[in-house]
């Protein structure tokens, strides 16, 4: 009796592995030992590196350009560090995500990137000359959105009205200290993040491949996914188009004393997040391989296919919007909002498909299963 | 007559004690172990909000007397495994432990339920008689115990696997391999096995179909002598294999050291044997050891009513995971009598909700961010059990309305994707969640599942 139950069970179990062997299917991943390092190398060498380096010397002009503004403030030289903040404004749009390392550890977005600036904060530094501009208070009065500030929204009418603030105004020479310092903090930081990458952390970034949440691929992904789902849907589009409050909310898109680059802006994060998600090579058109590659390898074409046309249609909506998307939240909202739906859309496959076909530990969650 | 020559069978008491010492010290190891993980903590004093079993909404948190109620858990199994005041010990450490299974469910695990119901059933038997300091005490000390006595935790365990098996026959389970063939794979950093055995179809397969067989069948390669000790390495090498592979905390340990039960009394005397030679420096200290045992053949007969509410819950235990079928739809889908039925392990599923919260009259409209009110781990839990979705409707409903929104009305755009399925709606979004009402009837707003499972 025992014995025949055995047999019944060897048999049973030598059978469904035989013939399970020609059994693909199509919902079933496929093999997973795939090499996450080479991914790893990929996105390091080619995408994360050179935007930072990209950044950094985007980050020198800007510095550069200042210097000269500082020393002759007019329109001529207000419009050249003008061109120079938008240049590296475009190029942040790809080192956002990254907050992996380096850049986690001095909390390196929350000093380059917080908007709405607070205005009052930035002001009250200035006529104070006294700040520590490292300080967590002062998160929403440094970076590009503090420069925005500086450089476009100083005056209400004309150009002229900023430049006073540089030349005759009382506080004019802590208004220049100011620009500077915010400037020098900008291109230290980005520098310090660049200089671990390429002395230490790709060592370590590439061989970090386990399946823990601690490991350099699954931190990437989740800073990949939150990223799209926060630094673009919700920050860029969402929060200003009233997604998340009773009533739209302008005074919240990204560059809003500019008015002109909030649309360019969005478009570069949403090549950047596209072209991470492809494993593109930065500034060129290689790509190799990526998460997009991932899901091939778990016979997820049809998953990596979708997510990419979800990437299109959003395009195509964001195109549609205004330059200023705080003028086309008060002229005709429903466009932006459209341009939310479209990119909530990949927030699901990104977040639920891709995680689950990956399998990855979430490293948020600490809690046993069963 | 067969019945009442059953109930006045006997066996020796030393299986049920070993069960107690077993059980106790686990059960306090546990509730050290969690505490030390900071989950107490987390899990129920930081968060805003706490979902709550249906009918068991007046189950409070408490703040920071989580933690006594922790330690009054810890001290009761401890109690409970040395036998003192056993009773008292056993029925404390019931209501505290279910107390705090109930004060939120996400942290919903069969394992948990299996713990309650198990001290729920030890309430009503003799686990004390013998080698307790409650025996001690008494010096009283029995060496038999009516033998359903035992058998009743057999059955008990013996449903938590054979149930666990019949679950597995469906068609995902042993015909896609899923979600073995998701979860596998990403062992890869895992020595030797990982970038083998791990990445092989037929060993996703064979996995499968062994575990279905192992569930269904090691209750009853336990019960029969002849297969008993094979049956118990197998017992120690699946959960010891399971635990290598997945973040299961203590429940494969419960599981291995509950099994013991399936031993015969004598495998039980000499465990305590044992236990007996290492506490002797203690025994010396102690107690003064030419304490007089009154030894006892048996102990009284048990009343008809123990016997009953006993045979009762068996019963119950063994109706209430049908419940599902009284459902329409699928039940990995909807999950409608999918928890307390013994579905370990079972499904991969994911799911993402987006709240909205619109105003009825003006249709001006905000979405929530959940991460406001819920931790990553309620909101991991919320996004694909239809329960929790209604629950927090309700919550988020009430919340705004407090906050003095008007006409308030919650809408969720959900998608779920299940065991590598491309994700799909979930929940009907045109439906005002705050106008739906908990109860135990289908819920008619899941939408559809586009696919089909086949089996149990």
């Amino acid at each position: 009796m025992v014995k025949r139950f055995f047999t019944v069970i060897i048999v049973l179990i030598l059978g469904v592995s035989c013939s399970s062997s020609s059994d693909d299917s199509p919902e079933g991943g496929g093999k997973d030992n795939f090499d996450r390092g080479v991914v790893l190398i990929n996105l390091a060498d080619n995408i994360i590196i050179p935007s930072l380096q990209d950044l950094n010397s985007k980050l020198e002009d800007l510095n550069s350009k200042k210097d000269i503004f500082i020393a002759t403030p007019n329109q001529e030289n207000l419009d050249n560090l003008r061109t120079s903040w938008l240049a590296a404004y475009k190029v942040w749009q790809y080192v956002e995500m990254h907050n992996i390392g380096k850049a986690e550890e001095i909390l390196y977005y929350f000093q380059m990137n917080i908007y709405p600036t607070n205005t009052a904060d930035i002001e009250e530094n200035i006529s104070s000359g006294n700040y520590d501009l490292t300080h967590v208070n002062n998160n929403d009065a440094v970076g590009f959105p503090a420069l925005d500030y500086m450089l476009y929204g100083l005056g209400v009418n004309d150009d002229a009205e900023i430049l006073v603030k540089y030349t005759t105004n009382a506080d004019a020479a802590n208004y220049k200290t100011y620009l500077s310092d915010v400037v020098v903090q900008m291109k230290n930081l980005t520098e310090t993040v660049l200089n671990d990458w390429t002395s230490s952390y790709r060592t370590t970034f590439i061989g970090s491949t386990s399946n823990t949440a601690s490991s350099a691929y699954n931190k990437l992904v989740n800073d990949f996914i939150f990223y799209y789902e926060k630094g673009l849907r919700a920050n860029k589009i969402g929060t200003p188009a009233g997604n998340f409050s009773t009533n739209p909310l302008p005074d919240r898109v990204e560059a809003l004393y500019n008015k002109e680059a909030s649309k360019v802006l969005a478009l570069e994060a949403l090549k950047a997040t596209q072209d991470f998600f492809n494993g593109k090579k930065y500034n060129g058109n290689t790509e190799d391989k990526g998460y997009n590659s991932h899901l091939q390898s778990l016979n997820k074409e049809n998953l990596g296919n979708l997510v990419n046309s979800q990437f299109n249609t959003a395009r195509q909506k964001i195109n549609d919007l205004e330059d200023s998307f705080y003028n086309q939240i008060n002229t005709d909202n429903t466009k932006v909002t459209q341009a939310y739906d479209a990119l909530q859309l990949n927030v699901v496959s990104l977040k639920v498909d891709m995680l689950q076909a990956f399998n990855i530990s979430v490293d948020y969650v600490d809690a046993d299963g069963d | 007559m067969e019945i009442n020559a059953y109930l006045n069978r006997k066996v020796s008491s030393s299986s049920l004690v070993v069960f107690r010492i077993g059980f106790g010290i686990m059960m306090c190891l546990s509730i050290v172990r969690f505490w030390l993980k900071g989950w107490i903590e987390t899990l129920y004093i930081s968060p805003k909000f706490h979902f709550k079993y249906f009918g068991f909404e007046w189950v409070k948190t408490i703040g920071d007397y989580t933690y006594l109620l922790f330690l009054l858990c810890g001290i009761s199994a401890f109690f409970v495994a040395i036998g003192y005041k056993y009773r008292l010990s056993i029925v404390m450490f019931f209501l505290s432990f279910t107390y705090i299974e109930l004060m939120d469910k996400t942290t919903y695990l069969n394992h948990y339920y299996f713990i309650s119901i198990t001290s729920f059933l030890m309430c009503f038997l003799p686990a004390n008689v013998s080698f307790s300091i409650d025996a001690i005490i008494a010096k009283k000390e029995y060496k038999k115990v009516p033998k359903w006595t035992v058998d009743s935790l057999k059955l008990v365990l013996g449903i938590v696997y054979f149930y666990a098996g019949l679950a597995k026959i469906n068609s995902d389970w042993l015909y896609k391999a899923m979600p073995l063939k998701i979860w596998l794979p990403s062992k890869y950093d895992l020595p030797i096995l990982g970038e083998t055995l791990m990445q092989e179809n037929w060993f996703h397969f064979a996995m499968s179909w062994s575990g279905m067989l192992y569930d269904l069948l090691i209750p009853f390669l336990l019960l029969y002598k002849r297969t008993r000790i094979l049956a118990f390495v197998l017992v120690v090498f699946f959960h010891v294999f399971t635990r290598v592979l997945f973040p299961i905390g203590m429940f494969p340990y419960i599981m291995i050291i509950g099994a013991i039960i399936f031993f015969d009394s004598e495998f039980h005397n000499k465990i305590i044997t044992i236990i007996k030679k290492l506490l002797k420096p203690i025994n010396n200290l102690l107690l003064t050891s030419n304490i007089s045992v009154n030894r006892k053949k048996a102990i009284k007969p048990y009343k008809k009513s123990i016997v009953f509410i006993v045979g009762l819950f068996l019963v119950f235990q063994l109706l209430f995971p049908w419940r599902y079928l009284l459902y329409p739809g699928e039940l990995f889908w909807t999950e409608e009598g999918y928890r307390f039925s013994w579905r370990v392990m079972l499904m991969e599923k994911m799911g993402i909700a987006n709240f909205k919260i619109v105003d009825a009259e003006t249709k001006k409209f905000f979405y929530v961010d959940n991460s406001d009110f819920l931790t990553p781990l309620q909101e991991k839990q919320m996004s694909f059990q239809p329960d929790f979705i209604l629950e927090y409707a309700h919550f988020l409903g009430n919340h705004f309305t407090k906050q003095g929104y008007e006409n308030v009305q919650v809408f969720v755009d959900c998608y779920v994707a299940l065991n590598g399925r491309l994700s799909q709606p979930f929940i009907d979004k045109e439906v005002n969640l705050y106008k739906e009402k908990e109860l135990f009837k289908h819920k008619q707003w899941i939408l559809p599942f586009n696919d089909e499972i086949k089996g149990l």
